[in-house]
């Protein structure tokens, strides 16, 4: 092991898994060796268990589809309205003069707390569940955008220029490829977060999606449910990451090293 | 005719904190002819890119201004084409489409973009990397795209802020004879900065001298050495002569710099 060395990947590979073998064995012996309640953790087999009856019998699946539904709806709508300004932040300063200070006000605005709120203008549908993901993550969009915009070589401005670009064929031509990946990157982080909205907003007053079972099963006393949900989340998290890279580096050949 | 002229220009940079301005240009005069290869030859840090930049219509003088054809220069625009030091090869495009970005923003056909693109990328040599995209280029390679990109815009006027600087001494040369085989046939008016004397002699036509900082000009030397200009002109006698005599402009200015 040296600094910054690299390693083969089946030996990376074979790390990443070590560290889930690791964490599933520790939490065996935590449960199955008896060292904590039934009550209030359960062990792995029972998760699984519990996660299969809930497949089979209660119709997880459709609870799974609508959460999936909301992040990506909401998430579009946010990433429809934030990517635009963003780009216009990072071109025109006084664009950026304009938003920016509000933006920034905005983007510390919890989420969650807006949730009371929401259910008095929207009601309890599918209406609130997309505006809270849509509250949480069009400003962190915003500001990302517009920072990345605003961070493209000015060299590249200059030659567009002396090549005979017009303002817009600055936009289109030079802001907007140059940005792109970075772009791609701050909506695969931030489809991240959207993810933990989605669950806050499910907990309370919904009837379906992954959050509502956690809620039903926390009253069931039933843990390994809840921890089925939270890993099903985790893997959807992961599943839709490893496709959005797959997807930038399809898009963008041109900014890998 | 003058095709560029150069009138009074001074740039001056605000001070930074309070600070006293610092005047980077003298109020300089210069007088482009039609066809002419005019290298500006000065230490680091003269004003020499300064100049250049604005008469790219990059920067503003503080004072004085430029006539391109009779026409002021108020800002950047394709009859002034721009090769710089960095390499600004727009990295999302390839080779042959980082040569048609300003013909394609002239609203030409793609055919014809396609066939003046397919010209240049054999005048620079560059045939078989076409669909390659620039970071899969070494320096020389960029920088010659960057030449072809900036002459398929056939600009009235190449300006070429020490497009080499960057490059090895060898790959260096051959851009050299590259550039100056290129201007031999064609006879485009081209402004070249360089701080390199080897180089401001072997291309031009004209080598003017900047002093220091505030930067303006020192000497005007016409290099009458015959065309075409082969590699081994370097080292004849006429060659050296020039070289001696800008050696000794350019140190005393250096001196004085330090």
């Amino acid at each position: 092991m040296k600094p910054l060395r690299e390693i083969a990947p089946g030996a990376r590979w074979a790390l990443g898994v070590a560290f889930f073998v690791v964490f599933v064995a520790a939490w065996e012996i935590y449960t199955l060796g008896g060292f904590v309640d039934r009550i209030f953790l359960a062990d792995p087999l029972t998760m699984l268990q519990e996660g299969w009856l809930l497949l089979v019998r209660y119709n997880f699946a459709y609870d799974i589809g609508m959460t999936i539904w909301r992040v990506f709806g909401g998430f579009v709508l946010a990433a429809a309205v934030a990517v635009p300004i963003g780009v216009l932040m990072g071109a025109y300063k006084p664009v950026e003069a304009f938003f920016e200070p509000f933006v920034s006000f905005a983007r510390y605005l919890p989420a969650s707390a807006f949730i009371p709120l929401l259910i008095l203008w929207a009601g309890i549908g599918e209406t609130q569940k997309l505006l809270v993901i849509f509250i949480g993550s069009v400003f962190q969009i915003i500001l990302m955008v517009a920072v990345s915009v605003g961070s493209t070589r000015r060299d590249l401005v200059e030659a567009a220029y002396t090549l005979g670009a017009g303002d817009g064929g600055i936009i289109g031509r030079v802001l907007l490829p140059s940005s792109a990946p970075g772009i791609a990157e701050i909506l695969r982080l931030v489809l991240g977060w959207a993810w933990t909205y989605v669950i806050v907003a499910e907990l309370i007053g919904s009837s379906s999606g992954i959050g509502h079972m956690i809620v039903d099963s926390q009253a069931l006393l039933n843990t390994g449910q809840i921890i089925f949900g939270i890993i099903v989340i985790g893997l959807i998290g992961l599943v839709s990451d490893f496709l959005f890279k797959a997807l930038n580096r399809r898009l963008f050949p041109w900014s890998l090293q | 005719m003058s095709k560029l002229r150069i009138e009074g220009v001074a740039r001056e940079f605000p001070g930074v904190r309070g600070g006293r301005p610092t005047r980077a240009l003298e109020p300089i005069d210069l007088a482009v002819a039609d066809n002419d290869f005019i290298t500006i030859l000065g230490p680091s840090g003269c004003g020499k890119s300064t100049l250049l930049r604005i008469v790219a219509g990059l920067d503003s003088p503080s004072a004085g201004g430029v006539l391109l054809d009779g026409q002021p220069v108020v800002g950047p625009g394709p009859d002034r084409g721009m090769v710089f030091q960095s390499y600004t090869l727009f990295p999302w495009l390839t080779v042959e489409r980082n040569i048609r970005f300003g013909l394609r923003e002239k609203g030409m056909s793609e055919a014809r973009q396609r066939e003046i693109a397919a010209a240049y990328i054999a005048r620079v040599g560059l045939e078989g990397f076409e669909n390659h995209f620039p970071k899969m280029l070494s320096g020389g390679m960029q920088q010659r795209t960057a030449i072809a990109r900036a002459l398929a815009n056939d600009p009235k006027i190449l300006l070429l802020d020490e497009p080499f600087g960057a490059l090895d001494n060898q790959t260096r040369g051959l851009m050299q004879e590259l550039l100056l085989g290129i201007w031999e046939s064609d006879r485009k008016t081209v402004l070249f900065v360089t701080h390199d004397i080897e180089e401001a002699i072997f291309m031009a036509s004209r080598v003017v001298v900047m002093s220091a900082r505030p930067g303006r000009i020192k000497a005007d030397v016409a290099i009458d050495l015959p065309h075409p200009r082969p590699y081994t002109l370097k080292t004849s006698p006429e060659f050296s002569a020039y070289k001696a005599r800008l050696t000794e402009e350019i140190r005393s200015e250096v001196l004085k710099a330090r």
